[in-house]
């Protein structure tokens, strides 16, 4: 369905679970903003502007200032369903594809990525260039240093906008600066079981992380999982924030993994709760996406204490990327209905589950 | 989607539900499906909702600057009721328009407004006088509009282009 050239395995690089304390944080993702000099922000742009930008970004695909074998999607030339595949691979935004059923994408929007590294950048998002890495687990210094390493190579190339002041200049004056915000994707079950998350969110807020729910598939929060980002961008420098929202996230890290023993030390109840998730994805005929996140924190929970001795880390990556929709279609080879969907997904998290190995099989369709 | 439809579960309010709030009460994980209004209502935002937080605070700021800064944005034109209004800047040169209210807010949004870190060398030093040269042709180009100019116009939109294309060689 999807053109299998055009999207690939672009995003899938965070599934691997190679990562430090990957068992908990799911990925990490450094973004920088960056604008044109030269041209109005988005908010102001028209259609030919955005356009001269991305022709802009467009003529760097070859240059030696890029990293080799750069590809740039328009997203206009994109039809929906890949679109939709992109956007649950979150390597791009609801900004930058336009609300996919209906509207189409707006001109000149783009995304520049690379097949075979973690690092993409969209074009003509909110900011004229979004660059971001992802990668497993806490990584935080090696995605800065990757996206740092593209940052550098585009703007030898393309006038950036900067003030002596204020750094790089953006659309929202909250992103100014560094432009930078570092976020970790983190699985925190043994603290909201003991009901210390709320303690323990609200001292990040005062350490300078915000934090929120984790959409899921069309927009839905899914519990246990939270996204934590830094808050500023000015003020520090790209080290500073980066070794500062390393340690901070490592510190929940460490907080969630005392509250897994004394849940553990406590009673059956924790391992009852990892035995019936494993027992409903492991024979569910039917799941939505919804049902599936919070089992599959269960599963998460049970694989990271030991309590489950399969499947791997990897495969329920795998299994949050590939059971989304779009990717059910995809493997699908055409558009199911919602309740061929459900169907569909019990089916592939049984398989999944039967055969570790099998969870990789539906993407060696892409 | 099942759920796609569902709504907001807070008494009286039929708005479709875009949360999904999980709370520990009792040591029992409870799961809402709540609206954003109902979800900001109940403490969850204003996170969820970035842009009503930065629209707020750049009112609060502009409202607090007084008139020195009136007027527009010599490049793109924007006022300072536009950024009012969107809570986003309408070009580079919007912060240099703008100097003062920038680093007012700067300071509020991030307790700094000198920013510290990476310092950005433009590919040539030229870059930065084409900056200036395209402003000037984007300004003209926008009279040339409003005049309803076309032929003027089409030449102006050449120009632009091949200045840019100059500059991203
Ligand atoms: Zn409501
Ligand atoms: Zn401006």
């Amino acid at each position: 369905m999807t053109d299998p050239e055009a999207v690939g395995g672009l995003g899938l690089r965070w599934l691997e679970a190679d990562g430090p304390d990957a068992d908990i944080v799911l990925s990490t993702r450094v973004r920088l903003a960056r604008n044109l000099q030269g041209h109005r922000f988005a908010s102001r742009t028209d259609m030919d502007e955005r356009r001269r930008i991305c022709d802009g970004v467009a003529r760097l695909v070859d240059s030696s200032s890029l990293p080799g074998g750069a590809r740039l999607l328009a997203m206009e030339g994109l039809e929906a369903h890949s679109r939709r595949i992109l956007l649950e691979r979150r390597l791009v935004s609801h900004d930058l594809v336009g609300r996919v059923d209906g509207a189409e994408p707006a001109a000149g929007a783009a995304l520049l990525a690379w097949p075979d590294a973690p690092v993409s950048a969209m074009v003509n998002e909110e900011d004229h260039l979004r660059l971001q890495c992802l990668v497993s687990g806490l990584s935080a210094v090696d995605a800065w240093s990757l996206v740092d390493r593209l940052d550098v190579g585009l703007g030898s190339e393309l006038p950036l906008a900067f003030h002596h002041d204020f750094g790089y200049l953006t659309s929202c004056p909250t992103n100014a600066g560094t432009g930078l915000r570092a976020s970790a994707l983190v699985h925190l079950p043994a603290l909201v079981l003991t009901k210390e998350i709320g303690r323990v969110l609200e001292g990040l807020d005062r350490l300078g992380l915000t934090h929120r729910g984790v959409e899921g598939e069309g927009s839905r929060f899914t519990g246990n999982f939270f996204q934590l980002s830094n808050q500023t961008t000015l003020g520090r420098s790209e080290e500073d924030l980066i070794e500062h929202f390393g340690r901070t996230v490592d510190s929940v890290v460490e907080k969630e993994r005392e509250a897994r023993q004394v849940l553990l030390n406590a009673g059956p109840r924790m391992e009852d709760l990892i035995w019936r998730a494993y027992g409903l994805l492991r024979h569910a005929r039917l799941l939505d996406y919804r049902d599936l996140s919070e089992l599959l924190s269960g599963v998460r929970l049970g694989v990271s204490l030991g309590v489950l001795k399969a499947p791997a880390i990897g495969s329920l990556n795998r299994m949050m990327v590939f059971a989304q929709a779009a990717h059910l279609d995809e493997a699908a080879g055409r558009a199911l209905s919602a309740e061929e969907r459900r169907c569909h997904r019990a089916e592939y998290v049984r398989a999944a589950l039967r055969d570790p190995g099998e969870a990789s099989t539906s993407d060696a369709a892409l | 989607m099942s759920q796609a439809d569902r709504s907001c579960d807070s008494a009286d309010c039929g708005n479709r539900a875009s949360v999904h709030l999980t709370q520990v009460v009792d040591n029992q994980a409870s799961t809402q499906y709540l609206c954003k209004t109902c979800a900001e209502a109940k403490g969850v935002g204003p996170l969820l909702a970035p842009e009503k937080a930065v629209v707020d605070l750049v009112s609060h700021v502009v409202d607090g600057a007084g008139r020195q800064e009136g007027g527009a944005c010599d490049f793109c034109g924007q006022t300072t009721v536009d950024f009012k209004e969107s809570g986003r800047m309408g070009c580079p040169e919007c912060y240099t328009s703008f100097e003062t209210l920038s680093r007012r807010l700067l300071r509020r949004i991030h307790g700094s407004s000198e920013h510290v870190g990476k310092v950005y060398v433009p590919p040539d030093p030229e870059g930065f006088v084409s900056g200036r040269q395209m402003a000037d042709l984007g300004r003209r180009l926008e009279r040339a509009i409003e005049a309803e100019d076309f032929e003027r116009a089409a030449v102006l939109r050449d120009q632009i282009r091949g200045l840019d294309a100059a500059r991203s060689r």
